[in-house]
């Protein structure tokens, strides 16, 4: 799966998740930018994100994410 | 079949706020956010108009035990208390080897002392999960045979909650570890309780909130009371007008092993107190022979309180057995292998209950149970009667008929009415029609037996509970009055009564009974609901008159000094000793 693959489909659970149609996620994007983003609503865009590309992340990938560039780095490597 | 309700629709539904105002609230010793939102949506979906309170990360001992607590402050109607394994896991490390074979009753009666502590302070139900199967891999299988081990002692504990909820009106088990079963081995998720103590999946987290909403929709009488059954490829294989009573597959005959497994279970709701009717269109003589004759019928002619077969279309005949037992639509539960059918009935009751029964019939029996439709908050042995009671009422009808004066035919009937306080022979009868009953009830405020107990012991008010015989038989319980002191005499805070009694005077030989324990000191209300137009006017016929109504219909009494009740055939007479004991 190409990386504007992933970028595409994550845009569509991120505004899903967190009630927002306008959000366009970016690699240094953080919690901080989103206002729903809460511990919360963190693990049901985790459990989103595992469902659409059928992958599982680590526990620590869990908590240790700094950013989406991140995440989008490990979805990309376990999808390839 | 319809698609799971799945987490984000209840968190969604979570943030409506309309229908009946309610307080929630959720105490864990796990994470329980999410359980809060998702129980916030699925009685959000229920029609309530929800305030949750969730305790927070592990908060049970602090919410219980300080009187001021938010707990006490949100005074919450129903509690939903859920224990995660994980963390009864780690108390048990903690409990030194001797004191091991003891957990379970040692945490039965913490969990005991907790209830009353709540109990003291609220009038709530309380909702505990039973604890999910959790092995912690010390013993291997052994465990299941030796009190040290983990998994012992969470059995007995599961055991000993269910002893404490069949003697605590107050408590109710719901059992979490069947939903985690059904949800295998996505129930929970290691990394998720690692990372954020989530004990449950999203999935399990949903089911469990609609299962609770569920119980509290019955506790405040959503229930079902009949099955309506089609006969030729529902109750039997094959069609008994041309394959006739040898031909239909029953017992081992075809596929007969799963219309008799259907029946068995049929017959075990019967004797539960659901009603069944018939509904099919077919000869009536044909119809009828299986049930007199055929040697593999389970469900036999005296179970089934109305039989319908006709060539008229099947909504006409619902309407008709509707109309003879005076029970809701939405009470009703319709079974018909015919997709066509199902639609013709759907569409013109759309309030009734229409499974979409799969093809197979294997498959039907298991469908329904997964479907779990008929909750009850409530067991007595009068439900057990319920199908005698509609059989002895359909005897009434036709002897009715051979009056030419409905009055020489009440005169006829021999009535003898009793009344009793609320004694606790009645407690969980109370509870039940208070349940059940939806046309006459006067403010529709249900009991649950915890309640009615309250109400017996208080000297603010006046209980009366009626029963009714006549030459045919017992009604049992058919009425209940709750009366409660005001200042200028007695208010009537409750009055529900079974339809099955209409029309025989019971009103008036109420209002005569209510005279005489008040003096005639009498004030009501009328709160109006969807269902109970029945009593819209019941106080204006019964004398009272009316001195204030608002915008939303609820209409205030009072009863004029000197009113008397009309002359009625029922005769009173002095209770049972045997069921005041």
């Amino acid at each position: 799966m190409t990386r504007e693959a992933v970028i595409e489909k994550l845009n569509e659970i991120f505004r899903d998740v967190f009630d927002d149609e306008s959000i366009e996620v970016t690699d240094e994007m953080t919690a901080e930018d989103i206002e729903d983003w809460d511990s919360l609503t963190h693990l049901t865009m985790i459990s989103e994100v595992e469902s659409a590309f059928g992958m599982r992340f680590k526990m620590k990938d869990i908590s240790t994410m700094k950013n989406v560039g991140e995440m989008i780095a490990i979805i990309c490597a376990s999808t390839n | 079949m319809s698609e799971p309700i799945t987490y984000k629709t209840l968190e969604r539904a979570a943030k409506q706020h309309t229908g009946t105002p309610i307080s929630v609230a959720v105490l864990g010793n796990a994470a329980t956010q999410r359980l809060s939102r998702a129980f916030a949506g699925a009685l959000s979906l229920s029609g309530f108009d929800v305030t949750c309170f969730d305790a927070g990360y592990d908060q049970i001992d602090a919410q219980i035990l300080d009187t001021d607590s938010e707990l006490y402050r949100a005074d919450p109607a129903y509690i939903l208390l859920f224990l995660c394994a994980e963390k009864l896991l780690d108390a048990f490390r903690t409990t030194p080897t001797a004191e091991r074979p003891l957990f379970a009753e040692h945490m039965a009666d913490r969990i005991r002392s907790y209830l009353a502590l709540i109990e003291s302070r609220l009038r709530a139900t309380v909702f505990l999960c039973d604890i999910p199967a959790h092995d912690d891999g010390v013993f291997g299988d052994y465990a299941y045979s030796q009190p040290m081990s983990f998994p012992y002692q969470m059995r007995k504990l599961n055991f000993l909650l269910s002893e404490t909820a069949a003697a605590d009106k107050h408590l109710r088990i719901v059992p979490l570890s069947l939903i985690m079963a059904q949800h295998g081995n996505t129930a929970r998720d290691e990394r998720m309780y690692l990372a954020a103590r989530m004990a449950i999946s999203d999935s399990v987290t949903a089911d469990l909130a609609l299962r609770v909403a569920r119980e509290i929709s019955i506790l405040r009488g959503a229930i079902k009371k009949a099955v309506i059954l089609d006969l030729d490829n529902t109750l039997w294989g094959g069609v008994i007008g041309d394959d006739g009573p040898d031909g239909i597959a029953l017992g081992e005959l075809g596929e007969g092993r799963a219309f008799t497994a259907m029946q068995s279970w049929l017959k075990e709701l019967r004797m539960r107190g659901i009603i069944l009717a018939v509904c099919s269109k077919n000869e009536e003589e044909a119809a009828r022979l299986p049930f007199t004759s055929h040697p593999d019928m389970i469900l036999r002619t005296d179970d089934i309180s109305v039989f319908c077969a006709n060539w008229n279309d099947k909504a006409s005949n619902i309407a008709a057995i509707q109309k003879t037992l005076n029970i809701g639509f939405d009470s009703m539960v319709f079974l018909d292998d015919n997709p066509f059918e199902r639609e013709q009935v759907k569409a013109v009751h759309p309030t009734v209950t229409v499974p979409e029964l799969p093809e197979d019939p294997a498959m039907r029996l298991p469908y329904l149970l997964s479907l779990n439709l008929f909750g009850t908050s409530s067991y007595s042995d009068d439900d057990a009667n319920r199908t005698a009671q509609y059989i002895a009422e359909a005897a009434r009808v036709k002897s009715a008929q051979s009056f030419a004066d409905y009055g020489e035919y009440l005169k006829s009937l021999q009535m003898q009415a009793e009344v009793t306080p609320f004694v606790p022979y009645w407690y969980e009868r109370i509870a039940e029609l208070s349940q059940r009953s939806n046309q006459f009830n006067l403010r529709t405020l249900r009991m649950t037996a915890a309640d009615v107990e309250h109400y017996a012991s208080n000297e603010d008010y006046i209980t009366l509970a009626f029963t009714l015989a006549d030459k045919f038989g017992s009604h049992g319980l058919i009425s209940v009055v709750l009366l409660k002191r005001i200042p200028e005499g007695w208010f009537i805070e409750n009055w529900f009564m079974s339809c099955r009694v209409l029309k025989r005077g019971m009103e008036d030989f109420i209002l005569g009974t209510l005279i005489e324990k008040t003096g005639g000191a009498l004030y009501g209300e009328y709160i109006p609901t969807k269902k109970n137009a029945l009593v819209a006017s019941l106080l204006d016929s019964l004398g009272f008159e009316m001195y204030e109504i608002d915008e939303t219909g609820k209409k205030q009494y009072v009863l004029p000094a000197g009113c008397a009740a009309k002359p009625t055939h029922i005769k009173g007479t002095a209770p049972d000793p045997g069921q005041n004991a």
